[in-house]
């Protein structure tokens, strides 16, 4: 048992959600002209450190309605639609000095409820000895035959699963307790300086028993069978020079994505470069090499082609000494391969030119089904930017909004 | 064990959002029985409060009239005062 469950005697009807949201809306002009095929999202979901934001495009993309804040004040890490019902939003939840949480909408925000059992590891035998989630991290929706199925990643490290729709949630598998994962995971001070990380839930759209996750620190992990087992995926994958590659406590994946129309391709933005993965093969093949020498293949995010597996971008940032985190120079660029990493392409247009010294978080960009792929990505300084052409030119859709930790999109029914 | 009577529990304002007043009455022998009967009336809200380990969370505080208690055991009785406190942190 993750908790103890607690038995109800109702003496009073139970309160609402320990927040809701806000029914502020605004407009706000953006997102590029240009004629897209009907199969784009309509939706993004902003998760930011001071609550999140919802961002209804017209049928063009050209204008954004701002729907927000929900849930002021709170961290929201990780904000999500299902793509299975095109209604139902999870969102992980905490704050600076509250227990983490994840609230569930199935009216697309009007209304929130409260997981009734929040991912949590399990009360250890001994005093000192167990863990606490710090807050949820990553949310991924299951297969579409699994509907109502949910997987999280919290920090630090552990593996969820919840089979209400969010409700409730259990560990998922052994990996949570298992001695030589917890050695992978490390301590707290191994992991980064948000607390250390699992992320990239993947989900293999053949079959829901194959899946993928990582762990910052602890590597990249497959299980074919449903959880039962599960197989460290590391090898390629280079580590911090003089530390040994053979200890999986040194691998730091920051962002792992498989391609929707070719679920054998994985590419993989590193602490350590940038990598593809072409199955069945298991070792790593790192690609960033291939990236311009003066900006290198440092970075959190990376976005795949819906499409095309051969097409990926990437938003490298400074990753040199004390590691700034900050775009390379104060000139932010995407950078897109065309050809599955064997070369990469400055995107630059519309973007600050210099003395712009955010970065991006490796939950904070995404891309839509539109064609062309309309790709967004929010900062460090809370600024919301827009592709509708595949990232030849940008558009700033959103300011001021607080540190964006997650952009997603979606597409409502 | 269960208290004769209910006691009264202040709640810290971060919380109210689950109770709907900063002062309701919760039923217990003990605080860890208290914060059960609370989250059993307002789901959620004791793990806002006390972990996984059930250890009361960094920034919350719990007096029970006046003395500060680190201890789910602690016995309540229906008169004591019971204060739940989010201590701030941070600039």
């Amino acid at each position: 048992m993750a908790r103890k469950s607690m038995k109800s005697r109702s003496r009073s009807k139970p309160k609402r959600p320990s927040s809701r949201p806000s029914s502020r809306q605004s407009k706000t002009a953006a997102g590029s002209p240009g004629r897209r095929a009907n199969t784009h999202g309509d939706l993004l979901l902003v998760a930011t450190r001071k609550g999140a934001w919802l961002y209804k495009g017209n049928r063009s993309l050209k204008q954004w309605r701002a729907d927000g804040p929900h849930f002021l004040g709170h961290i929201i890490h990780h904000l999500v639609l299902d793509p299975r019902d095109g209604k139902t939003l999870l969102a992980a939840a905490s704050t600076g000095h509250l227990g983490p949480t994840i609230f569930r909408s199935t009216d697309l925000g009007r209304s929130w409820q409260e997981a009734s059992r929040p991912p949590a590891f399990a009360k250890a035998s001994k005093e000192g000895e167990g863990r606490t989630v710090k807050h949820t991290f990553w949310l991924t929706p299951a297969h579409k035959d699994e509907p109502g199925v949910w997987y999280a990643g919290t920090s630090p490290q552990g593996l969820f699963r919840s089979e209400d729709g969010g409700l409730s949630w259990e560990a998922f598998s052994g990996v949570n307790d298992d001695p030589q994962y917890r050695g992978w995971m490390g301590s707290e001070q191994d992991g980064t300086p948000d607390g250390p990380k699992m992320h990239s839930i993947i989900v293999d759209p053949r079959d829901p028993a194959h899946l993928y996750f990582a762990m910052s620190s602890g590597g990249v992990h497959e299980t074919l069978d449903g959880g039962k087992r599960w197989r460290p995926l590391v090898e390629g994958l280079e580590v911090v020079a003089g530390f040994d590659a053979d200890n999986l406590a040194f691998h730091d994946p920051h962002c792992v994505r498989l391609c929707p129309s070719n679920p054998d391709r994985l590419y993989q933005q590193n602490h350590c470069g940038i990598y593809r993965l072409d199955r069945p093969s298991a070792v790593w093949k790192r690609v960033g090499k291939a990236m311009p020498e003066n900006v290198g293949d440092i970075g959190f995010p990376i976005v795949v082609h819906p499409r095309d597996d051969a097409v990926a971008w990437v938003l490298p940032m400074d990753g040199q000494t004390v590691w700034p985190r900050t775009c390379i120079d104060g000139e932010p660029a995407v950078y897109r391969t065309q050809d599955g990493g064997r070369s990469w392409k400055r995107l630059a247009q519309g973007l600050p030119k210099s003395q712009a010294w955010w970065t991006v978080k490796r939950q904070a960009m995404a891309v839509d089904g539109g064609n062309p792929v309309g790709i967004y990505f929010g900062t460090t300084s809370g600024e919301l930017w827009a592709s509708s052409n595949e990232g030849k030119s940008w558009n700033c859709i959103a300011r001021h909004l607080p540190e964006i930790y997650a952009v997603e999109t979606g597409k409502t029914n | 064990m269960v208290a004769a009577g209910p006691v009264e529990v202040s709640i810290a304002s971060p919380l109210v959002s689950y109770t709907g007043a900063d002062k309701v009455e919760a039923l217990g022998g003990t605080l860890g029985d208290l914060l059960n009967d609370l989250d059993a009336r307002f789901p959620g809200i004791r793990f806002r409060m006390i972990d996984e380990q059930d250890r009361i969370r960094k920034h919350i505080r719990v007096f029970i009239n006046g003395e500060q208690v680190q201890d789910l055991g602690h016995g309540v009785r229906p008169a004591d005062q019971v204060c739940i406190v989010q201590a701030l942190s941070g600039g």
